[in-house]
């Protein structure tokens, strides 16, 4: 940065993270009649992110990596904006399932939230989009503090504004939760800074190796795993989760589920692969074996929880507990294939859990229909909605050729690798009870007759309507690509996966 | 012993008021006091990174003739910033309460919970 050059492609990493920031505080302060455009000024934010992030992520893999320093300052003095290969991912990916969120909430998210508080909900979605993107750019692990924070209090926001009383407790009890969690990070951060004298994360990575087996770094360690664990409700500490996406509006369930607590996965890799390096998590803690153990419980837990609900939404919450599990899972196997694969499940999962939210909120809108006994023979009356459902289901279950079936095949191969047997009937039995689970939804839709006289539980007796095609269109796309990213599969996806797990591994 | 208690009494004071904020954030049943509880947690926390800052003769980092050593000035920077998250967390979750109390008519966990089972 010698040159004060105003040109915008060098800002790109910073307008990234502004762009979100800046269109949600417009969006409350504005006049009333540009406030009822919330939806709109959100879609063009979002779009606005999707093109930096695009733009960024082509950058990166040209150059291998792209930093930013904040107001010139050059690092480790100043605040840097890090994007290798994985944060180039995440980025585009955090865009791209926000832009889809976006396109359904300017469509239908009237449905589910009164109209005068929508402005509100558009704008602590995008300050969602503009903490997690910062959370996945920044290279300064007090930064990562702040935009999770930022993050987390618009999720709370998000959650609460539900249309059952019930979302304000799910969103109190997150709240707790999820304080506890960031004041954990917070203080791993105070031991790592007392240890090593910096914040920056290249640095810290520098400096670290010499100090592995002080207590110091220990305690950070521990405190920042744990307070990631909770980011990403690992089980167990997964508690907080199946409320909070339960009565969350739909909308914002998808974007919670498809880019919250991938970014909360993003944090944890960055502090076990980048902050710290493959050999401590080897040879001085047996952090390895702790994670393998817990995320195949969160695999099992999780699809056995799913199968006994009765919900729809609680039904799909539970299934993120379980798919968390695998990301978690392909990460602490930390082979080559396993990597790929968990960063694979995590494009997956962010795809499909969006899809399968967003069509959970189409189901209500259409027909009422929030219990699973709701949708039988739904499949003639909303046949788009079920299409994109199963065809997200069947990503998700993990059978070929879609790219779920991509990311398992990738983390059993690197536990086979990896020498660790005991694992793979753990991911085969979890893409089992993944398809059981689903099936119990799909199965009545298809192939049930519609009962006479039922009233849905949703709403009271009102007529079918059909669902605006602009909410529709945002779940039968993404579902859409699950598949064809899968067809497409020795792909650009793969081999980006791949290189930027291979650079993690470094 | 005497030396590991006393030599580091800055840590002992941060360890037994998060505790203590921990324990009020389990134990309360009422959602106000819970949230003073999370206070606590947290201030503990931004003593604890003041606390480390402190440099042995050290003088408040500003500029002054007189000043040999100046302490570190990051971490009291550091805690400005988180002080600010902790005051939205707070104010978030006031607000939450106010919401809380409106739809069920009680701020008591238990009272809550008790609604909750009576609706389903």
């Amino acid at each position: 940065m010698t040159e004060p050059v105003l040109s915008l492609t060098q800002h790109i990493p910073a307008l990234l993270v502004l762009v979100p920031l800046l269109a949600s505080a417009i969006i409350p302060f504005s006049p009333a009649r540009l406030r009822r455009a919330g939806g709109t000024v959100a879609l063009l934010a979002n779009a606005a992110a999707l093109a930096l992030a695009s733009a960024l992520a082509v950058e990166t893999f040209r150059l291998g990596r792209v930093t930013y320093n904040f107001g010139g300052w050059a690092p480790p003095w100043g605040i840097e904006y890090a994007v290798d290969p994985l944060a180039a991912i995440m980025l585009l990916l955090v865009a791209f399932v926000s832009f889809a969120a976006a396109v359904y909430s300017r469509a239908a998210a009237g449905a589910e939230i009164a109209h005068e508080k929508l402005p509100y909900y558009h704008s602590a979605g995008l300050l969602l989009v503009s903490g997690l993107s910062g959370m996945i750019i920044t290279g300064d692990v007090f930064n990562l503090y702040v935009f999770l924070e930022i993050a987390s209090l618009a999720g709370y926001a998000l959650i609460a504004a539900g249309r059952r009383r019930d979302a304000l407790v799910a969103s109190f009890n997150y709240l707790i939760l999820g304080t506890i969690a960031a004041t954990f990070i917070l203080l791993g951060i105070g031991y790592l800074y007392m240890a090593s004298g910096t914040l920056n994360i290249a640095d810290l990575r520098e400096r670290l190796p010499h100090i592995y087996h002080t207590k110091t770094v220990l305690t950070a360690f521990a405190f920042l795993m744990v307070g990631f664990s909770i980011k990403t409700a690992l089980f167990p500490l997964h508690i907080w989760l199946p409320d909070a996406y339960t009565y969350a509006p739909s909308p914002a369930s998808a974007l919670l589920a498809a880019a919250g607590t991938k970014v909360g996965v993003y944090a944890m890799l960055r502090v076990t692969y980048t902050v710290f390096r493959p050999e401590f998590n080897a040879s001085v803690v047996p952090m390895k074996t702790i994670l393998l153990v817990l995320s195949s419980a969160a695999i099992i837990y999780g699809a056995v929880m799913a199968i006994a609900q009765k919900d729809i939404k609680r039904m799909l919450a539970w299934s993120s507990v379980s798919q968390i599990g695998y990301i978690v899972l392909g990460a602490a196997i930390a082979s080559q294939y396993s990597l790929t694969g968990s960063l694979l499940h995590m494009i997956n999962h962010a795809l499909m859990k969006a899809a399968l939210f967003m069509c959970a909120g189409l189901m209500l809108i259409s027909t009422g229909a929030e219990k699973i006994s709701d949708l039988r023979g739904a499949a003639a009356r909303m046949p788009l909605t079920m299409a994109a459902f199963t065809a997200a289901a069947v990503s998700m279950t993990g059978i070929p050729p879609t790219l779920g079936f991509m990311s398992k095949w990738h983390i059993a191969l690197g536990a086979v690798e990896a020498g660790l047997w005991a694992v793979v009937p753990v991911v085969l039995a979890g893409s089992l009870l993944t398809g059981i689970y689903f099936w119990k939804v799909i199965e009545p839709a298809y192939f049930a007759a519609p009962p006479e006289g039922h009233i849905p539980s949703g709403r009271g007796q009102a007529p079918d309507t059909p669902a605006p095609f602009w909410a529709a269109a945002p779940a039968a796309a993404l579902a859409g690509l699950g598949v064809l990213l899968g067809l497409a599969a020795w792909t650009p996806a793969a081999g980006a996966a791949r290189a930027a797990g291979e650079l993690l591994l470094k | 012993m005497i030396e590991f208690i006393a030599g580091k009494y800055n840590y002992w004071i941060y360890i037994i008021l998060m505790m203590i904020g921990f324990y009020a954030i389990i134990a309360k049943g009422n959602l106000i006091k819970k949230i003073v509880g999370i206070n606590i947690f947290q201030t503990a926390v931004f003593l604890f990174y003041i606390s480390i800052s402190k440099v042995k003769g050290g003088t408040a980092p500003i500029h002054w003739d007189k000043a040999v050593i100046y302490d570190n000035p990051l971490p009291h920077v550091l805690i400005l910033t988180a002080i600010v998250v902790s005051v939205s967390v707070t104010a978030v979750a006031l607000a939450l309460i106010i919401r809380i109390h409106k739809e069920y008519g009680s701020i008591e966990e238990d009272r809550i919970l008790r609604s909750r089972r009576e609706k389903l």
